[in-house]
């Protein structure tokens, strides 16, 4: 077990350096000056040079690369060009919002999608199945922003049962948590679904049922233990995808978080903000896929082995 | 291994019922006819290549079928309802609504196909390479693969944009260096075990060139993936260029994308909902359709991708 969670680390990290090398190189190649966009007009050369030097913007892509690695590694992603503060306490103190959005969002996606999926299977082809996965395919094809402009319109204008936007108590966390959560929803739900079918054909839920078991001592006795192994994997990736696919539903919902401030840098050509929080949310995501890699391994001790 | 990506893909198959029940299918006449006799059979893929067809021809056809100008600004009728005038109401401009749908309708297309296309051209060639060859090449190729599926695809993609500027064609590019990771890891599984068949031995012992083997013998028996990779990657493509041009890094104005007309309505959402619902209704159309489409196709062309 320590072997492979060691393997699985060793992996990780060229991942990570790679995703850095990619991040750097992108946004460090964009024409324009970000001495002259910080400063705007009435400068003289001279200013603009010694700027320059003070932010070792002249020293080649190489060195400034890895002065940027040193310092992430550090935990130091520079300072926001447009706010004067540092990358990192902006992030730090954005991803609370984040984190408590992703949550919901993902409790939302297990509480509907698990009993959706399990009862999807076991009512295979009834009315509440097709309903179940009517919605999810619609969850998996409706644009984020679009689905959030019409809960806002229905459950905010017109019923009123909903603040608009904000992020101030448990009430404005309802509807972008539904909004999130509901493609994940839908994946959960048609996984479970599937999973569960498939185990249901396996000799030894035909050995159960042969000795005189009811079907619902079967399903929750037998089946589902081993259907929500992938379930439980997958859930644990979308927490990671889930915390970094908040970007829309933060900008929509104005929720102060790590994606709403990366869609805001791109907004002020704030460079090493948008740095710093796409290499935080894309840190996350690998996190995310390595804890599932060895949380399935744990559940699923077949997988050690391979 | 427990790999994300390529679980979901055979889980997506699972959730399309094509592990739910195993139909005897008669001995195959030839591929095409086989694939679309099955293709037939199920409903909602019927459904969705109508709506596709339907699509395109408002997309070729466009400026026959509609009277407005999707640019021409007319202040006397800013923000007005639906009527029989206006089919689906105007914008804040006046401009006719249903006549920009229309327009758009070029727009979605070509961005759902363009990128889709490019990053599978870039992900196939990598992927018949890297499974060929394998050893060092393979490795660099699948570690890159891994980079880049490592990023959440919507901040790579706006990444992109930040960098390139915000044109059509740049996000195309962003699409596509997005994108074919997940085309190249599939085609390579494939190739891995295409490469150990007996033809591929046979081919190789005549001494057929690698190259040839690669295009002439392996490439024609991914097609199966590759056309249900294709269908369904284009209404990702579709949501992502909506995604990109509502957070402002997509098209840009006045140009008629659908997600760029549902970011305007925005700001009237409470006084002229329509803007933003109308175009919206037609993304959600569009990519269902797809989605049935590529279903309906993975389906039909199961049994040949089963090697």
């Amino acid at each position: 077990m320590l072997k492979f969670i060691l393997k699985r680390l060793l992996i990780s990290i060229p991942i990570l350096i790679g995703v850095t090398v990619i991040i750097f190189f992108l946004l460090n190649v964009v024409p324009g000056d970000p001495v002259a966009l910080m400063m705007k007009e009435h400068i003289s050369v001279d200013v603009v040079a010694r700027v320059r030097a003070q932010m070792h913007l002249d020293d080649p892509a190489i060195v400034r690369y890895f002065r940027f690695l040193a310092g992430a590694l550090r935990g130091d992603l520079g300072e926001s060009y447009k706010l004067n503060r540092p990358v990192t306490s902006l992030i730090l103190n954005a991803f609370p919002n984040t984190f408590v959005l992703a949550l919901w969002a993902a409790l939302f996606a297990w509480v509907v999608g698990i009993p959706a999926g399990i009862l999807s299977a076991v009512k295979k082809y009834s009315l509440p199945d097709n309903l179940f996965m009517g919605f999810s395919l619609l969850g998996v094809s409706m644009p984020v922003f679009w689905s959030a402009l019409l809960f806002q319109y229905v459950f905010a204008v017109k019923l009123r049962w909903l603040p608009v936007a904000g992020f101030e108590d448990w009430r404005y966390v309802i509807m972008p948590a539904i909004v999130l959560g509901w493609s994940s929803a839908g994946i959960i739900a048609r996984l479970t679904r599937s999973s569960l079918l498939e185990v249901m054909r396996n000799d030894y839920i035909r050995t159960a049922r042969a000795k005189g078991l009811h079907e619902l001592p079967v399903i929750f006795g037998h089946a589902l233990k081993n259907s929500l192994l992938p379930v439980v994997t997958v859930m644990a990736i979308q927490v990671a995808g889930l915390l970094a696919g908040a970007v829309i539903t933060e900008s929509v919902f104005g929720i102060p978080g790590v994606g709403r401030i990366a869609v805001n840098a791109i907004q002020a050509r704030d460079m090493p903000l948008l740095q710093g929080a796409v290499l935080f949310e894309t840190t996350l995501v690998i996190l995310g896929n390595l804890a599932a890699d060895i949380l399935y391994a744990f559940l699923d001790p077949r997988i050690k082995a391979a | 291994m427990n790999d994300p990506k390529e679980q979901d893909l055979t889980l997506a198959c699972c959730a399309a019922g094509t592990c739910e029940e195993e139909e005897s299918i008669a001995p195959p006449s030839s591929f095409l006819k086989d694939v679309v006799i099955a293709y037939r059979r199920n409903r909602l893929a019927m459904v969705g290549a109508a709506i596709v067809l339907i699509l395109f021809l408002m997309a070729v056809f466009a400026p026959w079928l509609t009277p407005y100008d999707p640019y021409a600004i007319d202040l006397e009728v800013m923000t007005e309802a639906p009527s029989w005038s206006h089919w689906l109401g105007t914008d804040q401009f006046g401009r006719d609504l249903l006549t920009r749908i229309l327009y758009g309708t070029r727009i979605s297309l070509v961005i759902g196909i363009v990128p889709t296309l490019l990053s599978m051209i870039i992900g196939t060639t990598l992927g018949l390479i890297g499974g060929y060859y394998g050893g060092k090449t393979d490795m660099v190729i699948m570690r890159l693969c891994d980079i880049v599926l490592a990023f959440p695809s919507l901040l790579l993609a706006m990444v992109v944009m930040y960098t390139l500027g915000a044109t059509l064609v740049n996000i195309f590019i962003a699409l596509a260096a997005v994108g074919w990771a997940g085309t190249a890891r599939v085609v390579r599984s494939q190739v891995l075990s295409l490469k150990e068949k007996e033809f591929v031995e046979a081919a190789r012992a005549v001494g057929v060139k690698n190259r040839v083997i690669m295009v002439r013998h392996i490439l024609p028996n991914c097609l199966p993936a590759l056309i249900v990779l294709f269908t369904l990657g284009i209404p990702g493509a579709i949501l992502s260029e909506a995604s990109l041009s509502f957070l402002g890094v997509g098209a840009q104005p006045p140009t008629p994308s659908w997600g760029l007309i549902v970011t305007s309505g925005k700001e009237f959402l409470f006084s002229a909902p329509w803007v933003a619902i109308a175009p919206g209704l037609f993304i959600l159309v569009t990519v269902l359709a797809f989605n049935f489409m590529g279903d309906g196709f993975r389906d039909a062309l199961d049994p040949y991708m089963k090697q």
